[in-house]
């Protein structure tokens, strides 16, 4: 992958934990883009969620919070009524955010809390090992779903985008995937869009990211890459499903 | 002069949060605990607080914590189902150090149960509630003016620990009018908390977690937290004694069932029995020196309890084996009458050896 932008200011020039080639390196990168972008590195507050991204605070150089899992849009929701001027967003996985916090995100979605939600969508548990998520594709084997996921039994995976998209609540959802140079691009854009909506007061701003865990796909990181053009993007296909024009609240 | 007012407890509970400075309520409603989020539903927006009705009372908890990691008072209120839900939240507040104060106007269970005063919570609010090695700070109040005066103070000390504190009470406490007299010209303002996330104007950036994964990291921290609690049995226990310098039984009750029981000794006077009491106002941390210290110089102590025995145990790790323990309780929505904690009374004054 060319490189298609600098260590952001707003990140710690660290070795991340993440397996080498992960794209919640690339996501991190794209966040701190969007708050340099905006000159609020000091007026930004992040909160991680539990999943392979939990060390937000080890990664940003801004104030940070860890959230038990799936409340993060909670805690989130705490922090933005106290600081209403201050830049809020979550970083949370599928499990934490599409499966344990699914009444969290739904419900801070539809209270219009003016914060930004990164989703990492990568089909799996990372941190634990790998088992299904509520993303986990059909047919899709991780190490809870041995022989594949079987809608009869584990039900469909979750499109949380579109799920999102109708509340009146929020004013920006979009997917967008990293697996190439051209979409990180695409992604910078959206997740900059997200913060800018924030500034403005317009309400949720949601962006899902398609993400690559190779390591509990057990393929190589280039074929992670694949997998997500090939086999995520046809079930959780790209675009922007939601953005308010304006504060059209009713 | 200053005046009195007739109010009920819930409000007055409400009121005493207000005129601690807290301006962010969120919670989710269960019976018997509805007037604290309506009446503050109604009042936290004249004083430019906010009030959220949350989705649950997971979500609740974990506003009190974001708002709280913000800086500023705030806190919830419910119901044992709703506390039950809360006990993750409360983990990862007593984890990350975090102040903030949770109102549990128990109700009787298991399970749904009904909500009948009870003291059924005692456990799950003096042993932590939720997983790891923590504790929560629990003042217990017997009056409506408790009800306003330890909202005021579960604040404080909250602050002072940087550890959840919560206020256990009953329904009894809750619904009832009593005169009440509100020191509303002390305005409290909340400390300033240089470890709250304001974004890092000026500063470094800083974080709040509980997650410590390398080694040594958690037992290190978890000591930190154990010097804490032990820092607060040293200066902060509160408790009433009354009637113990010539009393020849001392009863140990808290909140509704200790007023309960001082009818019962004024009966017990009338019969030439001399009765004394402790009543715990923080039973967490508990008040074991006094309890202990008491029953040596009287040395048959009597509990009551409004479930099958709690305190008990507290009580029974403050005192000497030799010492004569009775137990009268009354679980599930049943309340101790009088007549039930004099008749124990009398049981013990007629024991042999006495
Ligand atoms: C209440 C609770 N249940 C379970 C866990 C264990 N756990 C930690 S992370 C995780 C899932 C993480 O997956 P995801 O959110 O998709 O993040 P990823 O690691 O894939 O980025 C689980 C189940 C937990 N920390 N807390
Ligand atoms: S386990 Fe998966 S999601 Fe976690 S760091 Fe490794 S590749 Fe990334
Ligand atoms: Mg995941």
């Amino acid at each position: 992958m060319k490189k298609v932008f600098s260590r952001p200011k707003s990140l710690i020039d660290r070795q991340t934990h993440f397996c080498p080639g992960c794209t919640h390196g690339t996501a991190h990168r794209l966040v701190a883009d969007a708050i340099d972008h905006f000159g609020v590195q000091e007026e930004t507050i992040g909160v991680s969620g539990v999943g392979c991204a939990v060390f937000m605070y080890d990664y940003f150089a801004i104030d940070a919070i860890e959230a038990p899992h799936g409340r993060a849009p909670a805690v989130a929701t705490g922090i933005k009524r106290v600081h209403p001027k201050k830049i809020v967003f979550t970083y949370q996985g599928d499990g934490d955010l599409a499966s344990i916090g699914t009444a969290e995100t739904i419900h801070t979605a539809n209270r219009g809390e003016n914060i930004t939600i990164i989703f990492i969508n990568n089909t799996v548990y990372g941190m634990t090992g790998g088992q299904m998520a509520p993303t986990t594709l059909l047919g899709q084997k991780t190490t809870t779903t041995p022989y594949g996921r079987n809608f009869r039994n584990d039900g469909y995976p979750i499109r949380m985008a579109e799920m999102l998209a109708p509340l009146e609540g929020v004013a920006y959802s979009t997917r967008v995937s990293m697996h190439n140079a051209k979409e990180v691009l695409k992604a910078k854009k959206a997740v900059r869009r997200a913060f800018q909506m924030q500034i403005e007061g317009m309400g949720l701003t949601f962006v899902e990211l398609l993400s690559a865990c190779h390591t509990n796909w057990r393929v190589k990181p280039l074929e992670g890459q694949k997998r997500v053009e090939e086999e995520l993007i046809p079930y959780f296909p790209l675009g922007v499903f939601k953005e308010r024009k304006g504060k059209d609240f009713l | 002069m200053t005046e009195k007012i007739l109010l009920k407890g819930n409000i007055a509970l409400a009121k005493g949060a207000i005129a601690a400075g807290c301006r962010y309520y969120f919670g989710y409603p269960i019976t018997p605990q509805n007037d604290i989020p309506e009446y503050l539903s109604a009042e936290l927006p004249k004083v430019g607080g906010t009030f959220i009705q949350a989705e649950s009372e997971i979500a609740s908890i974990n506003m009190v914590l974001g708002a709280s990691a913000s800086g500023v008072r705030a806190m919830t209120s419910s119901s044992g189902p709703g506390i039950s839900l809360m006990q993750e939240g409360m983990s990862y507040m007593a984890g990350s150090e975090l102040p903030g104060l949770v109102v549990n106007v128990m109700r009787v269970g298991p399970g749904l149960g009904g909500i009948a005063p009870t003291q059924g919570d005692y456990f799950q609010a003096t042993r932590g509630g939720g997983h790891g090695d923590y504790f929560n700070i629990v003042l217990a109040p017997a009056s409506v003016q408790e009800m306003f005066d330890l909202a005021i103070k579960a604040f404080e000390l909250s602050d002072k620990y940087r550890n959840p504190a919560m206020i256990l009470c009953d329904a009894i406490l809750g619904q009832m009018k009593e005169p009440v007299v509100l020191e509303e010209t002390k305005t409290v303002i909340p400390p300033l908390k240089p470890w709250a996330l304001t974004g890092s104007k000026g500063r470094k950036p800083q974080f709040l977690k509980t997650l410590y994964l390398s080694d040594g990291e958690q037992e290190a921290h978890n000591l930190e937290l154990k010097e804490k609690y032990d820092r607060l049995r040293e200066e902060d226990v509160l408790f009433e004694a009354k009637g113990l310098d010539d009393s020849e039984i001392v009863i140990v009750a808290f909140g509704t069932v200790s007023r309960i029981a001082k009818t019962a000794i004024q009966m017990a006077k009338r019969e030439g029995i001399r009765v004394g009491m402790i009543r715990p106002i923080t039973i967490f941390p508990f008040p074991t020196e006094v309890i202990r210290e008491t029953a040596k110089r009287i040395p048959r102590v009597l509990v009551v309890e409004m479930n099958t025995g709690q305190m008990l145990q507290d009580v029974k790790l403050s005192i000497e084996s030799s010492v004569k323990l009775r137990f009268y309780g009354r679980p599930g929505g049943g309340i101790p009458t009088p007549e039930d904690m004099l008749r124990e009374i009398r049981v013990m004054f007629n024991e042999e050896g006495f």
